[in-house]
Order: C-alpha cells, then structure tokens, then sequence
C-alpha cells in the first residue's frame, strides 16, 4: 500500500466490472486474523489492496503471456480480474496491516489491536 | 381457433437446453469428483504454430509441479501442502484447495511432444506445446 492513489484510481474504475471471486482461508488466533487469498496470474504491480474505514478490498489482474493470434478455446479463469471485499471488525488493527505475495499467494495479517488482545489477570492470595 | 404451428418447437429440447443454461451458469456439474471442476483451474488456448495450456495453481513450488505426456494426453500433477493450523486457532473460511491434485488434457494429433516447454510464473504454470512442422499451414507456390 505505498501508492495509495493509484490504488483507489484503479479501484474506482474498475468498481462496475465483473469479477471473479478468489478463493479465502480466514484464520484467527489470539493476536489477530491471517488471511490468505489465491491470486493466481497476478503479478506483484497488479495487485491492489485498500482498506477504507472497516472495508477491505483485494483486487488483482491476472496478466499471463499470451502468444499472438491466440484462440482459447476452454476457459476455467473466464474474466482477467479477481476482486474479494471484507468487513473487518473494530478490534482490528488496520494501521499494522502485514501482507505478503507469493506466486499468486497473498497473506495478509491483521493484528487485534493492543486493547482488543486478551490479558491474563494474576489472582493473588488474599 | 387455435392453430397448431406446423413446426411446433419441442418443448423437451427447450427444457433440455434451460437446464443446461442454469446448469452452465451456476456451475453445477454433475461430475462424480464433486462440484468444482478441480483444481488447477485450467485455460487452453491454440495458435497454428502451437497448443497454449495455462494451469492456475498459485504457491507451488516448481520442483513439486510433474508435467507429464503420454499417448496423447498431458497430466499436470502435484501438492499442495496445508498451511499448518496454529493452536487455538479457529478457521473461518477455508476455501482454499490443499493436497494432491491431478488433471489431464487429451493434446490434438498434430503436436510434437518432444518439444514441450513450461514455465511457472506468478502461480500459472504455462505449458506450451508446439505443433508438427508439417502440421502448421503452408502456402504452396503455382508455377
């Protein structure tokens, strides 16, 4: 997320076209949510993610080498773009927002915030 | 009074090809491995000069990919290994394909198999399969 305006350009072009839906792994534990996304024929600059407010947006477009004058003739990834939108919670910490991407593999990590993690409270003797 | 058309439109050809149509739009295919088509997700796509297959497996490491061709037939198999579930962590959505996987495509008559190509980028293994010299059109000089 380091050029956020071309992010949000892109994102506000792109809002009204159909897209294909990426499959999600959701994971919690006590410090926060991994999400992990399949993105595959993205490349790194074709990536887009936001985070406005609560909501956030994965977009990729699938960029793949294709030889000239090619016909296709079965398609299983139909459309070149994938786009996925999230309601995060407010215990989220979105100003720590971690991601990684990996040959079409986008992980995400999103910290609860410092508040929001869970305490372990001493019981002392009386 | 109502005529008969004299070429009344079969009505169980119509039905026939609605389901079809709902069936192609929500995906349901009624295949003995389960709902999806499998995983890769597969793309093919022809030149003259060659057979372009595009098979969307993302976080794979190359070495773990086998393409294979015999008789006619390519297979693109491999693993996908589960990210291991830390403890006292709760899945929300696991949507994601995780294990061995195994798809095959039947290659037309007229390409060499000897000069397969593949490559891995950005989780799309690319597998280019060249056509037969002889194969690819030609134009033939009048004299």
């Amino acid at each position: 997320m380091t050029d956020n305006s071309a992010v949000t350009k892109q994102a506000a072009s792109s809002r009204s076209d159909t897209a294909l839906l990426p499959p999600v792994d959701v994971i919690e534990d006590t410090n926060g949510i991994t999400l992990c996304a399949d993105l595959p024929g993205v490349p790194k600059d074709r990536l887009g993610l936001q985070i406005e407010a609560d909501t956030l947006t994965i977009e990729g477009e699938v960029t793949l080498t294709i030889p000239e004058g090619m016909e296709s003739s079965h398609a299983e990834v139909s459309l070149p773009r994938y786009r996925r939108v999230f309601t995060l919670s407010k215990e989220l910490d979105t100003e720590k927002v971690g991601a990684e991407f990996n040959q079409g593999v986008l992980k995400l990590r999103i910290p609860k915030a410092a508040h929001a993690q869970p305490r372990k409270i001493e019981v002392r003797p009386a | 009074m109502l005529y008969r058309s004299l070429f009344p439109r079969d009505l169980f050809a119509d039905l026939d090809r609605l389901q079809g149509e709902i069936q192609r739009n929500l995906e349901i295919s009624p295949s003995i491995r389960g709902l999806t088509r499998g995983f890769p997700a597969m793309n093919v796509g022809s030149t003259p000069k060659s057979v372009e297959i595009y098979a969307f497996a993302p976080g794979i490491a190359p070495e773990s990919l086998e393409v294979q061709v015999e008789r006619g037939v390519l297979t693109v198999a491999g693993e996908r290994q589960p990210d291991p579930l830390p403890e006292k962590a709760t899945a929300h959505i696991d949507e994601r394909f995780a294990g061995r996987f195994r798809r095959v495509v039947t290659l037309p008559d007229d390409v060499d198999t000897t000069a397969v190509e593949a490559r891995y980028r950005d989780g799309v293994l690319h597998i280019t399969v060249p056509r037969k010299e002889a194969a690819q059109p030609q134009r033939i000089a009048i004299q």
